[in-house]
Order: C-alpha cells, then sequence, then structure tokens
C-alpha cells in the first residue's frame, strides 16, 4: 500500500495515463509526457516519491545512460529498482520512473548535468555517481567548467556518498566538496577539457597512456585522490585489491569503465562484486545502443555518439575492416552547431569505406576531406545500406539521427 | 616569410572549446595543397608564444580560461611582439575580446585584455545563439561570411578598427556589424570552423603571409556554404 498523499497518488496516476496514451499512439516512449502531466499536479511529487527510495543518482557527459542501466542490474539483486532506462533525464522523467514502480525499495535515476544540483536537493538522494565532464552540445549545454562548480556546491555539506571517477580532473574537482568520495580509476581517454587545474588554472601534469595514471598540478596542491577501484585492462580492482574479470557483452574501453562505476555503486548499496558483476554480463544492449540490426544480409551494428568524447569511444568500438556509415544532424538535440566535428580525430578511419549522411553530411563531408580520409556522400541512410554488398557495418550516428535510423529499423531494445 | 609557414595556435589547452582546431586544419590543408610548407605550433599557456610565427590564431572559451588566457597573454608579451613584426592573426569568440582593452567576466565585471584591436566588450542582455549571415567590408573584397555563433558578448568598436562584416543574419558585435580588422588582425564572434565556411577568409590570411596564390578545388567547401547561406538567406 502506496504511503503517498492522495493528491500525489491521483498526479502519479494521470501521469501514467498519459505515457501509455504517448506510448498507444506512437508519439514516443511515454516517460517525459509522463512525468511531466504529473509534476503539474503534485510539485512536490519527486520528492514524496524519492522519499521511499534508496536512491543513486547518476551523472556525467557520457556513458549516462549505459551506467544507469548496468547499476540498476546489479540492484535487482537486492530487490526491484525504479529506473529512467530510456535516458528521461530531467525531473519530469524521473517522477515517470518512480512512479511507474512505487513498490520499487530502490531507484536508479540517470540524472542531466545541469540538473543534478536541484534533483539531489529534491530526492536528498544517498548516492551519487558521477563519470566524466566534456565538451557536449554547447549551443545549449551549460559550459563545464561552471556545470563542475554548481556540483561543488550541491554536494558540499550534503551526506551523500558518491562514487566519482578520480581519472578525470574535473569531476574530481566537482566531487571533492562531498561528505564520502569513493574514488574509481575508471580512465578518461578523452583529456583536451582537462590540460587545466579546475582550482587555479594552472598546468596539470599528467601522466599518459598508463593505467592508474596520476595527475597533479604544477601550481597549487589539487593533484589526484589515491583510488579506492581502478579498472584495469580487461580487470576491476576492488578496495581489497582482488581482481575481477569483466567479460562483459557490452564493448569497448568507455563500458569497462561504466562497469566498475557501477560495481563501486552497488558497492556502496552493500553489494559484493561476485553478486553485481554478473548481473552486468546480462547487459547486452542499452536503449537501442550497441544493438545489431539486419535488413538484406547486411549486419548493422548501431553506435550512438553524440561528442568529440563520445566519438572517440565508438572508434574504439569499431572493427577496422568493416565499411562505416556516419550519420549527422544538427536538430535541438544533437546542437545546432556542428563545430565540434572539427574537435573528432578522423584520420583513424583512413583506408576504411566510409560513407557519409545524415541531415548535415555536408559538414561532415568537409571535414573528411581536410583530414584526408576518402569518403561517398548519400542523401540517405537507406542509400548507404545498399550500395554496400551484404555483411557486417558499423554504423555511428549522433543523437537524432540514431533515433532515425532505430525508427526505420524498428526499436530493439 | 622563412622556409615554411609557421602557423601559431595560442593556448589550444585553455581556449578551443568550440571547433578551434577546425581553423588551424583548414589554413594547414589550403597552404599545402598549394605546396607550401607548413609548420604547425600548439602553444599551451605554461609556454611562453613563439615570436618567429607567420600567422596566429585564438579561439573561443569559458569565462574563466578566456581571464586566465588573457592575463598570461599580457605576461607573456609574445603575441604583442609577433604582431609588431608583422605577422597576422585570427581571433574567435572569447579570443576576439580578449585583444580590446577590456571584456566582461564571470559576473560581468570588467576584465583588461591586452590592447591589441581598438574594441571593448561586454556582456549583453541575452546570449546570441545561432547561424550568422554577413556583408563583408568592400575592400577585402570577399564573398558573405556564414558561419554560428555562441555569446553573450557586445563589443564597441573603436576608431581604429573597421568592420569586418554588416549582419545578415545574426547578432555579431551587437550593433549591426561583425567583427573587425586593423591591419593584420582579424576578429570575429564566428566559432571555430569559420575557416571551413569562409575559405576566402583562410585564404586572406595566407595571402598575407605568403603573397599571390593559385586557386584550388573548393567544391565541398563551396557546397557547404551554398547549403548553409541557402538555409538562412531564404529569398
Amino acid at each position: 500500500m502506496s504511503q503517498l498523499p492522495l493528491r500525489a497518488q491521483l498526479a502519479s496516476a494521470l501521469g501514467r495515463t498519459a505515457a501509455t496514451l504517448s506510448r498507444a499512439t506512437g508519439r514516443g516512449d511515454g516517460s517525459v509526457i509522463g512525468g511531466r502531466v504529473g509534476l503539474l499536479l503534485e510539485p512536490d511529487l519527486l520528492r514524496k516519491l524519492a522519499h521511499e527510495k534508496k536512491l543513486a543518482l547518476v551523472s556525467a557527459t557520457n556513458g549516462k545512460t549505459t551506467t544507469t542501466r548496468l547499476i540498476a542490474s546489479a540492484l535487482q539483486e537486492l530487490g526491484e529498482v525504479a529506473t529512467n532506462a530510456f535516458g528521461a533525464n530531467m525531473p519530469a522523467g524521473h517522477v515517470s520512473a518512480l512512479s511507474s514502480n512505487k513498490a520499487a525499495p530502490y531507484g536508479v535515476l540517470e540524472v542531466d548535468e545541469k540538473y543534478l544540483p536541484e534533483v539531489l536537493s529534491t530526492t536528498e538522494a544517498g548516492v551519487v555517481t558521477l563519470m566524466n565532464l566534456s565538451r557536449d552540445q554547447m549551443d545549449r549545454a551549460a559550459e563545464i567548467w561552471l556545470l563542475a562548480q554548481k556540483w561543488r556546491r550541491a554536494l558540499a555539506g550534503k551526506p551523500a556518498h558518491v562514487i566519482a571517477n578520480c581519472d578525470d580532473p574535473l569531476v574530481t574537482w566537482g566531487a571533492s566538496t562531498a561528505a564520502r568520495v569513493t574514488w574509481v580509476a575508471g580512465g578518461q581517454r578523452w583529456h583536451e577539457d582537462s590540460w587545466c587545474c579546475p582550482e587555479c588554472g594552472g598546468p596539470l601534469d599528467r601522466a599518459e597512456g598508463i593505467v592508474n595514471a596520476d595527475w597533479a598540478c604544477r601550481e597549487c596542491t589539487f593533484s589526484r585522490p589515491e583510488p579506492n577501484w581502478i579498472l584495469d585492462g580487461e580487470d576491476a580492482v576492488d578496495p581489497r585489491g582482488d581482481r575481477w574479470r569483466l567479460n562483459l557483452q557490452l564493448p569497448g574501453t568507455a563500458n569497462r569503465s561504466n562497469a566498475v562505476i557501477a560495481l563501486a555503486t552497488a558497492a556502496a548499496f552493500g553489494l559484493e562484486p561476485q553478486r553485481a558483476l554478473p548481473r552486468l554480463r546480462e547487459v547486452k544492449s542499452v536503449a537501442g545502443r550497441y544493438t545489431t540490426v539486419e535488413r538484406d544480409g547486411r549486419v548493422m551494428k548501431l553506435l550512438l555518439a553524440k561528442n568529440p568524447a563520445g566519438w572517440l569511444e565508438a572508434f574504439d568500438v569499431t572493427r577496422p575492416d568493416r565499411p562505416i556509415v556516419l550519420s549527422v544532424n544538427a536538430q535541438g538535440p544533437d546542437g545546432r552547431d556542428t563545430s565540434w566535428l572539427w574537435d573528432v580525430d578522423y584520420r583513424i578511419l583512413t583506408g576504411r569505406h566510409v560513407y557519409v549522411t545524415g541531415e548535415r553530411r555536408l559538414d561532415l563531408a568537409l571535414r573528411l576531406d581536410v583530414a584526408g580520409v576518402g569518403f561517398t556522400l548519400v542523401d540517405t541512410f537507406g542509400q548507404a545500406v545498399t550500395a554496400l554488398p551484404p555483411g557486417d557495418i558499423d554504423v555511428i550516428a549522433n543523437y537524432t539521427a540514431f533515433q532515425s535510423i532505430r525508427t526505420e529499423f524498428g526499436r530493439a531494445v | 616569410m622563412q622556409s615554411s609557414l609557421r602557423i601559431v595556435w595560442i593556448y589550444p589547452d585553455l581556449l578551443s572549446t568550440y571547433g578551434d582546431q577546425g581553423n588551424v586544419l583548414v589554413l594547414e590543408q589550403r597552404a599545402r595543397r598549394r605546396g607550401i610548407p607548413v609548420e604547425v605550433v600548439h602553444v599551451r599557456s605554461s609556454d611562453p608564444v613563439p615570436e618567429q610565427g607567420d600567422i596566429y590564431l585564438i579561439g573561443g572559451g569559458e569565462d574563466r580560461p578566456q581571464i586566465l588566457g588573457a592575463e598570461r597573454l599580457r605576461r607573456d608579451g609574445g603575441l604583442h611582439r609577433a604582431i609588431q613584426r608583422g605577422a597576422s592573426l585570427l581571433a574567435v569568440c572569447a579570443g576576439y575580446q580578449i585583444m580590446g582593452s577590456v571584456f566582461g567576466g564571470e559576473e560581468g565585471q570588467p576584465v583588461p585584455g591586452i590592447g591589441l584591436l581598438d574594441i571593448s566588450s561586454g556582456r549583453g542582455e541575452r546570449r546570441s545563439v545561432g547561424e550568422l549571415a554577413a556583408e563583408v567590408d568592400p575592400s577585402l573584397g570577399l564573398p558573405t561570411l556564414t558561419g554560428f555563433e555562441n555569446h553573450m558578448g557586445v563589443t564597441r568598436l573603436g576608431p581604429g578598427v573597421t568592420p569586418l562584416s554588416r549582419t545578415l543574419v545574426g547578432t555579431g558585435n551587437g550593433d549591426g556589424t561583425e567583427g573587425c580588422f586593423a591591419g593584420k588582425i582579424i576578429g570575429t564572434y564566428l566559432h571555430g570552423p569559420a575557416l571551413a565556411r569562409n575559405p576566402a577568409l583562410a585564404d586572406l590570411l595566407l595571402r598575407w603571409a605568403a603573397g599571390p596564390l593559385p586557386a584550388i578545388d573548393d567544391s565541398w567547401y563551396e557546397r557547404l556554404r551554398n547549403e548553409r547561406l541557402g538555409a538562412v538567406l531564404k529569398p
């Protein structure tokens, strides 16, 4: 029997009805509209729904949806988990997620970076997981130094247990005002936003390319904290020094990093790696990311990459011997500014069979031309698929380009 | 000019938020395609700015890195000496504002610039985000400027500079003009890959450094320009 007051119960029930209608009419997965209806009727709804649960908030520039899914899968070992599995990561999505499973004792919420202070203050979540910060959709997102500053203010004086990636200097700075932090050496591939000390602006000296690599400011005392958990190649090393071979189905270094952070988060809920890890290994696709779809003998591996750091991670998962289709749009959710294409080093694609499509294919075409990468320009994704012989194909697309490919090939999750 | 063209990218560790590397790559490509050997120098903010460059580039960034960048350039003095030697400079967004006498800090407070351009900047009421198109000052002989702006700056031009362009779409300096130039210094609010959208502007910088240039195949540049200008300048 729910402990929610009657008004909150009504708000939450009406929200669920709107969500069902949204799905039934094919307008979306319902996770945002349901929450919006709920929030309109009861602004305090999120606080009330959260109050009944043991809650983790998950935020970062990249890997939020996947890490949320990994943590939620692990915590199912302890009991039912309410979660915003479709990446609706603002308060309306949180209301929708928590009201769809009110009986669940646990909640894992992906939170947009900007909304973290507000959502933490509303939900009083006991655990906050922070992975990385890098440039992303600058025409609408907050500047990341400012964002880390807001995290610092939000975490200061709160009892929340923070799990943070100490290989990202900006995340470390953002997390270091928290009362309790478990530091995870989760690695950092993209260094272009952390050459300077977030504390004083001085140069950061970093040991490059080495696992568990140290960094420190040359001019002040800000330096990398001692990690409690370490990602070492294929293994997670826990605070006792025990090694756990990850053996995930999800591909790539970025997902191994997400997994060790998920293991550390699970441990904050009292769940040991021997119970959490088998759950992580069951996850093979997250909201269509890493899904393989097939048409006429073409087997397409779909990768979502929304910003320069995300493209680096996606390249890591592709195979040099396969043809690759790149699709770029610049609608609202993608960011209307395509400047970021110039921050991605595409030279890694040299010699591959590259197809370029999407609404902003000419921006990408010029980018590849300047990088000296050969390519074929096509008007639609379907043309690229038809032009290629049967076999395996890698596909990297940004947000709305990815969604339109998923819509065409079915919403396999 | 020395044996190879030296392109100096100033402070990519502080000011390269908006694809600013694009301007470096475009200049490099367009010089190499004409057989001009190129040396690209990335200067971190902890290192001195070399005086012997031909073309200097400085990009956009957040408020705090902008303030740090201005302080370090002033202390270093290398860029001033290079400009006195006759080098050219393209300064973008936060880097553009730094070249003036003053710009707005995190809370809008005035922060001193480095005084290479006769401009002063402050914070406007709202952020200008979107596509920009502008007609370039006829003395430069360049086609319509196209690009993307994202800033809260308002820049007043003094008598020592000439507006780079008059805006058709977008905000630019905030008074109907966009960017400015003086001697071989160009400032603009257009983001890092501005030269990708305006290859003639890239060639102007190259000509200032290396003299007359043969034509090259611009088809990918032209297709992108036509699409972008078509999207914002509907008849």
